[in-house]
């Protein structure tokens, strides 16, 4: 099984990802609490973007509203503890099947109807405002007025009911992207992976050689927003409130796809790298610019257009593919290890 | 190799002591917003031949290939494949029943390489990735586009392209095989060569064909019957022979001065 993963990986890449492995690890011991809930944050957008990289990346299909499944996911475990006091571990399995269900009759409306493109990234928008609108007036989680979690103690890390310090939050995070990572990658050299590329590129095509179209882009919603949902447990077990008007806000779902766009669509490395460099790049220059003594609203948003901007006019690909070019990390011959 | 392709030879041998066709379409006709696209067409392919489809453009040729594979249904008519109806059947379902095909303009997998393009058909009938890479290997070989498996196929040239049509729908092991025009665009020498890979393959590993072509020297050459279109209708068909002396054909088609 392990073999099979390594195979075709090549060494310097197995060697580079053992050091960010070693560094995301050891992080804690001299991050201040500030930096700690950049790593946090970094890690939870490498997560998520790795999660709709599924659809996007792998599968070809456009979701512009994965703050859907986001907001499902934190209002199914949040509400199912604060008022029956279950555990988010158990909790999550409602949070999955809710998401997974919401993906599925999207994607049996759009898949099911031939709505492709632009169209069907408009009706996952739909979804998200739909869900938006529809717990703003749910009172069993408080509608509007937003669901409070009662906050936690930090001193001591409760895991079983996700009641901790940040630090706790940071390595449940780091074990989740790094469980996506290996899940993507082996996905991806599955059947399921190779017929969800063969669909990106031509789904015509792809139907010729007997893949099930419908069938497999289902696969990649509900796998997808299945993953999705997982980052919305801790997100309100994290943060502790949920209102609908930000989480499922279209805004959260463009703040997703940013990190896996300008880190590189369908590729593994893609979504961490878009992380790092948007999120860290953003808190850094905001934490410069207080230690200056320079306020400026809204230099986040300015960053991001900024950052966009030049990937899309230099980069198309994004950053990662002709980084790993330039490290010697290609995909090499029949794997596509370097991802 | 040969043990992969055993599947497609031995349903051949069944057939020929039941029915004689591997492909039957019956009066199979098609409309577009009234315009007749085909009309009425019937021919057969027996298991084990090779059969040219031609005709000047417009007239059907790529409708009645589209409503075999199952890209439409017929309006009329029937579409059977070892005596099973299979039209309105959806694309993926024919080929999973047995029919691999290629497309006129081509389309293939641009972001993958070579010989992912093939993988992708040789997992139809293989049980993993590592057995299906295996075929596509073997069959990336045959078609000669061994040193470029690696590529990804945007870098191919048309010619490859064609070529890499070809591979992916033999990954998928059919009992038949349409070819759509995959001669067009290659040079004299690349398409003796293509003509002698259809023969090898029909040869060795019993492969019945369907082709629809332009290049009448290919036609010539690999085609033991040709059944001629001509707005939608079958106007003639017959030994190579006996169609390119038909004065319909040469009529409609082929010109009175065409050599071959």
């Amino acid at each position: 099984m392990i073999a099979r993963l390594l195979e075709g990986v090549p060494r310097r890449g197995l060697v580079a990802l053992g050091a960010l492995l070693l560094l995301l690890l050891a992080f804690p011991a001299f991050a201040s609490g500030y930096l700690l809930s950049v790593g946090f944050l970094i890690l939870y957008f490498a997560f998520v973007g790795q999660a709709w990289n599924i659809m996007m990346g792998f599968a070809g299909q456009l979701s512009l509203g994965h703050s859907l499944y986001v907001g499902l996911g934190a209002y199914a475990a949040a509400a199912l503890y604060v008022h029956f006091g279950i555990s988010p571990w158990i909790g999550l399995g409602a949070s999955v099947g809710i998401a997974m269900l919401a993906g599925a009759v999207l994607g049996f409306l759009a898949f099911r109807f031939g709505v492709a493109g632009v169209y069907f990234a408009i009706l996952t928008i739909a979804f998200a405002e739909f869900a938006r609108i529809g717990f703003d007036h749910f009172s069993w989680v408080q509608g509007s007025s937003g669901f409070f979690l009662p906050v936690a103690n930090y001193a001591t890390n409760d895991l079983w009911n996700l009641r901790g310090s940040p630090r706790m939050f940071y390595y449940l995070m780091l074990a989740m992207s790094v469980a996506a990572f290996v899940a993507c990658h082996a996905l991806l050299r599955s059947r399921m992976g190779y017929y969800w590329q063969a669909i990106r590129e031509s789904p015509e095509a792809a139907q010729a050689l007997g893949v099930n179209v419908f069938r497999y882009k289902m696969a990649a919603v509900v796998i997808s927003a299945a993953m999705t949902s997982l980052a919305g447990v801790v997100f309100a077990f994290y943060y502790n409130n949920l209102f609908p008007e930000q989480i499922f806000h279209i805004s959260r779902s463009i703040e997703l796809i940013l990190g896996p766009i300008i880190g590189g669509i369908g590729t593994l490395v893609g979504p961490l790298v878009g992380a790092l460099l948007l999120t860290g790049l953003a808190e850094g220059m905001r934490e410069v610019m207080l230690q200056l003594g320079v306020e400026v609203p809204g230099v986040k948003q300015v960053f991001y257009g900024i950052c966009l901007l030049l990937v899309v006019m230099f980069l198309p690909h994004g950053v990662w593919p002709p980084l790993a070019r330039r490290l010697g990390l290609e995909r090499g011959a029949g794997g596509r290890g370097g991802h | 190799m040969h043990g992969a392709w055993a599947w497609s030879a031995a349903p051949a041998a069944a057939a020929d002591t039941e029915m004689s066709a591997r492909l039957d379409v019956a009066a199979i006709s098609k409309s577009f917003r009234g315009l007749r696209a085909v009309q009425g067409a019937s021919f057969e392919v027996p298991a084990g031949g090779i059969v040219g489809l031609i005709g000047p453009n417009g007239a059907g040729k790529t409708t009645c290939f589209n409503m075999i594979a199952g890209v439409f249904a017929p309006d009329a008519g029937e579409v059977r494949l070892d005596g099973r109806r299979i039209d309105g059947w959806r694309p993926d379902q024919v080929c999973a029943a047995g029919v691999g095909r290629t497309f006129q303009i081509v389309k293939p997998f641009v972001g993958l390489t070579v010989l992912d393009n093939v993988i992708v058909g040789a997992l139809l009938r293989s049980n993993d990735v590592p057995s299906a890479k295996k075929l596509a290997e073997g069959i990336v070989e045959k078609l000669g586009l061994g040193p470029k498996r690696d590529l990804p196929a945007s870098a191919l040239t048309l010619p490859d392209r064609k070529r890499l049509e070809v591979a992916r729908a033999l990954a998928t092991q059919p009992r038949l095989l349409l070819l759509d025009e995959v001669m067009a665009g290659l040079r004299p020498t690349e398409c003796d060569q293509m003509v002698a890979v259809f023969r090898e393959l029909n040869r060795a590993e019993g492969i019945t064909i369907l082709l629809i072509e332009h290049v009448m020297r290919a036609v010539m050459a690999l085609a033991q019957r040709i059944v001629v279109l001509h707005h939608g209708e079958v106007i003639s068909r017959g030994t190579p022979e006996e169609v390119v002396r038909d004065p319909a054909v040469l009529e409609s088609y082929l010109g009175e001065e065409t050599e071959v």
